[in-house]
């Protein structure tokens, strides 16, 4: 009855193993009732075995997880208030649309009236009214993913896990999805959680997202936070695009840590929560958008870093377009440019220079 | 065009022996069985058409009550071979890894490697009165005699379900197959308990191929002829055996043919009857993929 309760879902110390192999390991955390969590990671990191455990489909071997604040280790999946929306939605081919949003209904015994009114409410919820006796084959992309997450949330649960349910759809309907699974939530007002590999997914729709790799956890966060301020060398070069380079620290004080690239550029930085010794090998990350562009040594930027370089190609994509820039070291570096005025002043082969200030330059310990 | 001269040749040459075996050997015997079922011998060597074996089939009840014993032992059999077979089916295509899956394919598929003969011989070996079980049951003092296992219903009913089981597991196999393991985790995760999800989900879905297993099940076990004589004797009362006692025994082809198309009329009403029932039909079964 106390703070406990403010947790739809917590999991501790979680880990699952097949054979020799790790799939998770000792993952941590815990979703705060009506929020938005997002697990991204690449394929094969876990994320997937970490939701079928939530769900009850795979036993962990150590660990709790609660529901509520109740442990569910010995529930089975059809007794447990998790519900699931899956890759490709499993919606039941031989059932219309009514009875896919009603079979829950009828397997938890509500009557035959009560469920009728309840699958129109929840079609109305979601913005498919009447719909009930059409087949599932007659759906459209985006429809069908709405009946899936109605077929979950008309059963109320304590949490909707989603796993990569945008996967299957194209470009165009996945944007729109994205906007409108956010409103579902807000509506809904049911914690999700939402596993995904694709990081504009998690950090659009997410209150809080955990980048997981390797099956363990990187860093919990919010997304500006690991978008600003990743925590290790996976999540900054994960999360967003970066350029990055690999070097070694040459100096290192309390604001600043130098660093000498492979090539023999020598790099201003500023250091993550632990901060390298010199001489040790690390990974230095600069966002695209954190670089500004002149043409022939008009660049400023007092205390920061330079980088001379020739304009190697342009590559044009709306609002992310870039610049390549070949340095001196025979690297290329993605520079953002604004497309409406276009870089006008140079094209390719223009002599270029580039700079950053140190504090947009984070830098990591190498891992591995 | 050359290309579509090719085509052409190639669908007729495909088409040849299917055509020749369609007509010859299914088409044209059943064109002379219903021939000779119309005719009724009036004297020596003299025919007339007439309706006369079929009137005389429905005035002597032991011929249509063999009809109808044979049809309902047929769909018992395939009640009971759905029941054994749904289960390994389920096992093969949901259960076993993927390598193990190929090797219980197989070990169904042994069986069929030796001929109905030698098969129902196998079972006479186990439940005649000197046979094995038998022995077994006197050497464990179960029994104070020799107990004879052979020529009862049971029997052939066992020895029939034996025989067909294949035949129901493959259809069901291949539908269970292209099933996502996700609508069946699905179920559960909606809430529903394992007969829920059995009989909401999977049974559905493996509906297709089950009617097309039962039908195949029935229609042989209707037509059988070897396992019943063998293993029920006398008693087994089989209809193909009457059919055999008119053409071979009495040399009443006539009769025979009667039967013999008899027999096809009322397995065909029963398979019409069953999709009916099941709400399916030939195209969505036994004619999918």
């Amino acid at each position: 009855m106390s703070s406990e309760q403010a947790n739809d879902l917590e999991c501790e110390h979680l880990t699952k193993r097949f054979g020799a192999f790790t799939a998770v390991d000792d993952v941590s955390f815990e979703i705060p009732s009506g929020s938005f969590f997002s697990i991204l990671g690449p394929s094969g990191c876990g994320k997937t075995t970490l939701m079928r455990m939530i769900a009850g489909f795979e036993d962990p071997a150590a660990g709790d997880i609660r529901i509520k604040g109740r442990s569910v280790l010995g529930t089975p999946p059809n007794r447990r208030n998790v519900k699931m929306v899956f890759q490709h939605l499993a919606l039941f081919p031989m059932m219309n649309v009514g009875e896919n949003i009603a079979y829950g209904l009828r397997c938890a015994g509500v009557g035959r009236s009560d469920i009728e009114r309840r699958v129109r409410d929840v079609l109305e919820r979601i913005g498919l009214p009447g719909v009930e006796g059409k087949e599932i084959n007659q759906l459209s992309g985006g429809q069908k993913q709405r009946i899936a997450i109605a077929r979950c949330m008309v059963l109320e649960p304590d949490v909707l896990l989603l796993d990569e349910p945008l996967g299957a759809l194209d470009l165009k309907l996945r944007e729109r999805m994205k906007i409108e699974l956010k409103l579902l939530q807000h509506q809904f007002d049911t914690t999700f959680v939402y596993i995904t590999h694709d990081q504009s997914e998690a950090l659009v729709m997410s209150d809080r997202v955990a980048v997981m790799n390797g099956g363990r956890f990187e860093q919990i966060g919010a997304p500006q936070e690991l978008y600003n301020a990743p925590g290790t060398a996976f999540v900054a070069g994960f999360v967003g695009d970066s350029n990055r380079w690999s070097g070694r620290v040459v100096a290192a004080d309390a604001e600043a840590v130098q660093v000498e690239t492979a090539g023999g550029a020598r790099l201003l930085c500023r250091p993550g929560a632990l901060r390298p010794a010199p001489g040790e090998a690390v990974e230095v990350f600069v966002r695209p958008e954190a670089i500004a562009i002149a043409g022939g040594g008009a660049g400023e930027g007092a205390g920061g870093n330079r980088l001379a370089g020739r304009v190697d190609s342009l590559l044009f994509n709306g609002a992310a377009s870039r610049v390549l820039v070949r340095g001196a070291d025979d690297r290329l570096v993605e520079v953002a440019y604004a497309p409406e005025g276009g870089p006008g002043d140079f094209g390719p082969g223009d002599a270029v220079e580039l700079a950053w200030a140190a504090a947009q330059t984070k830098c990591f310990p190498s891992q591995g | 065009m050359p290309r579509k001269d090719a085509d052409r040749l190639s669908l007729i040459l495909l088409m040849t022996p299917l055509l020749l075996w369609l007509v010859l050997l299914i088409l044209l015997p059943h064109l002379g069985i219903g021939y000779l079922s119309l005719r009724e011998k009036v004297a020596p060597r003299v025919y007339h058409f007439s309706f006369a074996n079929y009137i005389d089939f429905l005035h002597e009840p032991i011929y249509w009550n063999t009809l109808l014993r044979t049809a309902w032992m047929s769909i018992l059999v395939t009640v009971l071979t759905l029941f054994v077979g749904f289960p390994i089916a389920y096992y093969i295509a949901k259960v076993a890894g993927r390598r193990s899956r190929a090797a219980l394919f197989l070990l169904c598929l042994v069986p069929l490697w030796v001929s109905d003969l030698v098969r129902a011989f196998g079972w006479m070996m186990l439940l005649r009165e000197t046979g094995i079980v038998s022995g077994l049951l006197q050497w464990a003092g179960l029994s104070s005699g020799p107990v004879e296992m052979l020529y009862n219903d049971v029997t052939v009913i066992v020895g029939l379900v034996y025989t067909v089981v294949l035949f129901m597991i493959v259809p069901i196999v291949s539908t269970l197959d292209g099933m996502d393991n996700s609508l069946i985790e699905a179920g559960y995760n909606l809430g529903g308990s394992r007969l829920t999800v059995l009989r909401r989900i999977i049974v559905p879905y493996a509906m297709p191929g089950i009617v097309a297993g039962c039908i195949i099940v029935f229609m042989l076990t209707a037509g059988s002829y070897l396992t019943p004589v063998l293993l029920g004797g006398k008693n087994s009362m089989w209809f193909t055996e009457q059919i055999y006692d008119q053409f071979i025994t009495r040399y009443n082809w006539e009769g025979g043919s009667t039967f013999g198309i008899l027999l096809l009329v009322f397995t065909s009403l029963v398979v019409w009857a069953g999709l009916r029932l099941s709400g399916q039909n030939l195209a969505t079964t036994v004619a999918k993929r």
